[in-house]
């Protein structure tokens, strides 16, 4: 219905519809089909919200793992009956662990920034009055948010939530007997992801639809901002890759319920053998991480997207290499979907295979760098305006790189050996996708805050607190951690006092989890930020960083439908940034950035059509 | 006390952020107009993003002056070597590449933060530059990808040349068990239906298997030095993972399927015991150990070094204290030890009247 609606953008311009249109509180704030509003609801559900959860679960584990087996009030109030006097109890570190795992990649980081900016950002920068399908792009996140209900219900289940590690792997996962979270909590966890899954399938076709069809006159595939090839390219990644979680999920919840063996055989726990004969969990280690790792890059490109865009706006110059960088996108994306196993170089899968994951993985280095290097020079000979969104791009860049060189390690089979799954791996992914997805994150709210909320601005005072708290701590607590991988102690282990050969690094330990605290105690800066600002932030300008992307034409006031005259026409890319004549003066004098919407000037030369 | 330590330390946190806001928004009141960027905060920003990559590079050194002798010491197994070069190789590159691209990327956030009549440089592609830093990755990548495989190979290739000593090594939650395949060297058939815990036949020997009978099962790995190991790992319930950190060594035990990892021990543990560095940890961590003690009034042993093998894939409530020590040493010291050990058929199936009966059917599922 809504593509019909569509056929007739046109029309749609002059009918006014957001004027004479009464809409209720119900259809403005909570069933909205509106893409603005929707944004909105992602950011508050996924990333408000859950994330607060999830790394308000990494405090909790954090101080245990610096002061094993102390007592603390507060684990007694926040776990109850899992922290008898104040001392946490060994399976809710493990269902910590999992639920902070499972909550920041998918909660926050997939769907929270995904679903935020996906949402907010397409329909503006192509030029579209809404997504294809504003219903469907409802129901999506609906469905997220039933999914994030279901979620936080798993928490409270009488024996514990889901705690056999974010990735799920059985026999742990599939057999209750083997660890009181494999019951009730993961039935939910597995139910809530089916749910997940569906959710970002119909976001994610929506997003592709939309980019593929509803651009406006003069908008073709070479003329979009980065940031919309980002998302484009993420979304059908999602595609390709979650169907395959999705089945591994079911199969999981066969082998729970209905007796199957596609994962089990051969088990003797708890004094009886079970009937599972001839599944293999390698099977189903294969299935999850045909999703896990394009997941990493579906957390990590919109990042990258938006990290392009506010860079070249703040930088006031072109991104270099726009095609080298749309390049990148399409290498890393196909690159991602063939690279899965390298986690699995020491599952017991046959060593070829892991050879050629090596090859693969090392490959996806080479569109890495080339983006990394773009980016500074970007910066170079830039007239660099250091917004909060600015820095967090940097930022991200900065992590991104040190995140990513370890990878090097952990990609080459060989290596991959002494330090697989210990603390340097840790290390490696949340600098590489954790924190800086979560920069990527910042730096598109602090920049598009105006197209959030009509006009208004986040203040840049706590904005560069927030920044500078959260970029020193994030160094501090995972720089250290890659020591500790390196020593060997593995992860997920909820005390290493076991091990006197790891005596020495409980200091490392204490650092870590204090710098922790603190950038923790940082993003509440951003929340009360957010929050003020949402309410009492002053509206600036209408394009208050003279940026030449279209989002950035429409009214400040929300209106449905985005544009309230016609849809602006394309006539160039988005990066016309200190674009000059040959005598040296900007293409229109007095100002250095050439909108979108601005057609050629004469004597002008064309950049990249 | 810590409890209370930790939230002063938050309460006071809490404080300086907001002293440090303040002091930002007086220092800015005429230009606060708008929240954007103003050449004052450019500049400001500009000094901090100079200060963070003294920052990274501090935390750097930092890491290494104080952190870094408590890596792990020299390998102790023979393709630890060549593990541990090429692990120095990639750790010099990655360093190399680090130092410079920080650099670059905070000193141009210096060297060009925005100034009021600033042009930018209108500077939007060079084919040459992208092709310059895309054909070095390649170059560099190339070289580590043939070493890493060429690596990698030779470690894998688990074979059965060279006589080695095959072991099994057992995984269930939450302990090892090892096996010895006997005077035959041969690891008798076994499965988890055949698990009988009244007759102590824990790890489901097969008692039909002649190979079975000798087999020798304990709960400490004794290897012999300079003899390749092969091992064979099971699991009876959960995913485990046989992590031997000091032998560059780990696989997996996945329920329904053997596993498999070879290396050659190259040192005793005597003289493992003997090196400088792990001496050097022993004393430190002894150290730590008797503060400890005398802090909490519990008394801790002192510790002396001893290679570990741990679990390391979650496999439930006590993954993190699931270990076996491992003693490395001279043939004739481990023929001893081996001398004192019983078999399976002299400790399980003593009470079995007639073994040999079993014989004819005598299959073993590993050879």
């Amino acid at each position: 219905m809504s593509a019909t609606a569509h056929a007739n953008v046109d029309d749609h311009a002059h009918d006014d519809h957001g004027h004479h249109h009464k809409e209720t509180f119900v259809t403005k704030y909570i069933f909205s089909q509106d893409h603005k509003m929707i944004a909105k609801q992602y950011f508050i559900t996924g990333v408000l919200v859950m994330g607060f959860i999830g790394i308000a679960m990494s405090l909790l584990f954090r101080m245990q793992l610096a002061w094993p087996g102390e007592s603390f009030p507060i684990f007694e109030t926040l776990l109850g009956k899992w922290a008898p006097g104040g001392v946490m109890d060994a399976d809710i570190y493990l269902a910590l662990v999992t639920m902070h795992g499972t909550i920041m990649v998918f909660f926050v980081l997939t769907q929270g920034l995904s679903g935020t900016f996906s949402n907010l950002l397409i329909p503006l920068q192509i030029g579209a009055r809404d997504m294809a399908s504003g219903f469907l792009n409802m129901v999506s996140f609906w469905m997220f948010f039933v999914s994030s209900v279901i979620m936080v219900i798993s928490l409270f289940v009488e024996a514990g939530p889901a705690a056999a590690g974010w990735t799920i792997y059985p026999p742990l996962s599939a057999l209750p007997l083997a660890q009181p979270g494999s019951g009730m909590g993961m039935t939910l966890w597995l139910v809530s992801m089916a749910i997940f899954i569906a959710s970002s399938l119909i976001g994610s076709l929506n997003y592709i639809v939309t980019v593929i069809n509803l651009r406006t006159k003069g908008m073709s595939m070479t003329r979009l901002p980065l940031t919309i090839w980002a998302f484009f390219v993420t979304a059908i990644i999602g595609v390709v890759s979650f169907p395959v979680l999705l089945s591994a999920a079911l199969l999981l919840i066969m082998d729970r319920s209905f007796g199957t063996s596609f994962f089990l055989s051969d088990i003797f726990i708890q004094g009886e053998v079970l009937h599972y004969q001839g599944g293999s969990p390698v099977l189903f280690e294969h299935l999850f991480w045909f999703l896990g790792h394009p997941e990493v890059y579906i957390v990590l490109l919109p990042a990258l997207g938006i990290t392009s865009e506010v860079m070249s706006t703040n930088a006031r110059k072109p991104i270099f290499g726009y095609r080298a960088m749309i390049a990148s996108i399409l290498a890393i994306a196909f690159l991602s979907t063939i690279v899965w196993g390298h986690h699995m170089f020491v599952s017991g899968m046959n060593p070829f295979l892991g050879s050629v994951f090596t090859f693969t993985t090392l490959l996806i280095a080479i569109p890495s760098a080339v983006k990394a290097f773009n980016y500074i020079t970007t910066l170079w000979k830039g007239n660099l305006q250091l917004n909060p969104a600015m820095l967090f791009s940097i930022g991200l860049v900065s992590t991104f790189i040190t995140g990513g060189l370890t990878g090097i390690v952990l990609g080459d089979s060989t290596l991959d050996i002494n330090v697989h799954d210990t603390y340097f791996v840790v290390a490696h992914f949340h600098l590489v996708m954790g924190i800086s997805a979560l920069y990527g994150l910042f730096a598109g709210v602090y920049h598009w805050f105006p197209k959030m909320f009509e006009g208004k601005l986040m203040n840049k005072n706590l904005g560069y607190v927030h920044f500078w708290v959260t970029a020193v701590c994030a160094y501090g607590v995972f720089f250290p951690m890659h020591f500790v991988g390196m020593a060997g102690v593995p992860r997920r282990y909820y005390e290493n006092t076991a091990f006197p050969m790891f005596d020495e690094l409980t200091d490392i330990q204490v650092l870590m989890t204090v710098f922790a605290i603190i950038a923790a105690a940082a993003q509440l800066v951003f929340v009360a930020n957010f929050l003020y600002s949402m309410f009492y932030g002053k509206v600036g300008p209408k394009n208050p960083w003279k940026s030449n992307t279209l989002e950035w034409t429409t009214d400040q006031k929300h209106i449905h439908g985005n544009w309230d005259g016609p849809i602006p026409e394309v006539h160039r890319w988005a990066y016309d940034y200190s674009k000059v004549y040959e005598n040296g003066e900007y293409i229109i004098s007095g100002q250095d950035y050439v909108p979108q919407h601005i057609p050629l000037q004469e004597n002008e030369e064309e950049m990249n059509h | 006390m810590t409890t209370l330590l930790t939230l002063a330390v938050l309460v006071l946190i809490a404080i300086a952020i907001w002293q440090l806001t303040k002091i930002f928004e007086l220092s800015q009141l005429k230009t606060a107009k708008y929240q954007i960027a103003t050449d004052s905060d450019n500049k400001n920003n500009g000094y901090m993003l100079f200060a963070f990559l003294v920052f990274i590079y501090g935390i750097t050194i930092f890491s290494f002056w104080k952190y870094g002798k408590f890596l792990l010491p020299e390998a102790g197994s023979a393709h630890g070597e060549e593990y541990d070069s090429l692990m120095l190789v990639s750790f010099i590159i990655i360093f190399i590449v680090q130092t410079i691209t920080q650099a670059l990327l905070h000193y141009f956030g210096y060297k060009y933060a925005g100034k009021e009549g600033q042009k930018a440089l209108f500077y939007a592609d060079n084919d040459r530059l992208e092709f310059i830093w895309t054909i070095i990755p390649v170059i560099v990548l190339a070289g580590l990808i043939l070493w890493g495989l060429y690596t990698w190979t030779a470690i894998m290739d688990v074979n059965d040349e060279d006589d080695p000593l095959i072991v099994e090594l057992y995984a269930q939650q939450f302990n090892w068990t090892a096996r010895y395949g006997g005077s035959d060297n041969v690891l008798g058939g076994s499965n988890v239906r055949m698990i009988d815990i009244d007759k102590a036949n824990v790890l489901g020997l097969d008692e039909a298997d002649t190979y079975a009978h000798d087999d020798v099962i304990v709960k400490e790995l004794h290897l012999p030095v300079g003899r390749k190991v092969n091992f064979k790992m099971r699991s009876q319930d959960v995913l485990h993972s046989a992590y031997m950190p000091h032998f560059r060594a780990q696989m997996n035990c996945v329920p329904g399927m053997i596993t498999e990892f070879s290396f050659t021990p190259i040192y005793t543990t005597e003289e493992m015991r003997a090196n400088p560095d792990v001496m050097d940890k022993v004393k430190r961590t002894n150290k730590i150990r008797a503060e400890k003690a005398a802090s909490t009034g519990e008394p801790l042993d002192p510790w002396q070094f001893d290679y570990i093998l741990l679990c390391n894939k979650i496999c439930g409530k006590s993954h993190y204290n699931m270990q076996m020590k491992i003693i490395v040493e001279t043939e004739e010291e481990y023929n001893e030890w081996m001398k004192g050990k019983s078999t399976f058929a002299e400790t399980v199936m003593k009470d079995e009247s007639n073994i040999e009966a079993h014989s004819l059917s005598a299959v073993s599922f590993e050879k």
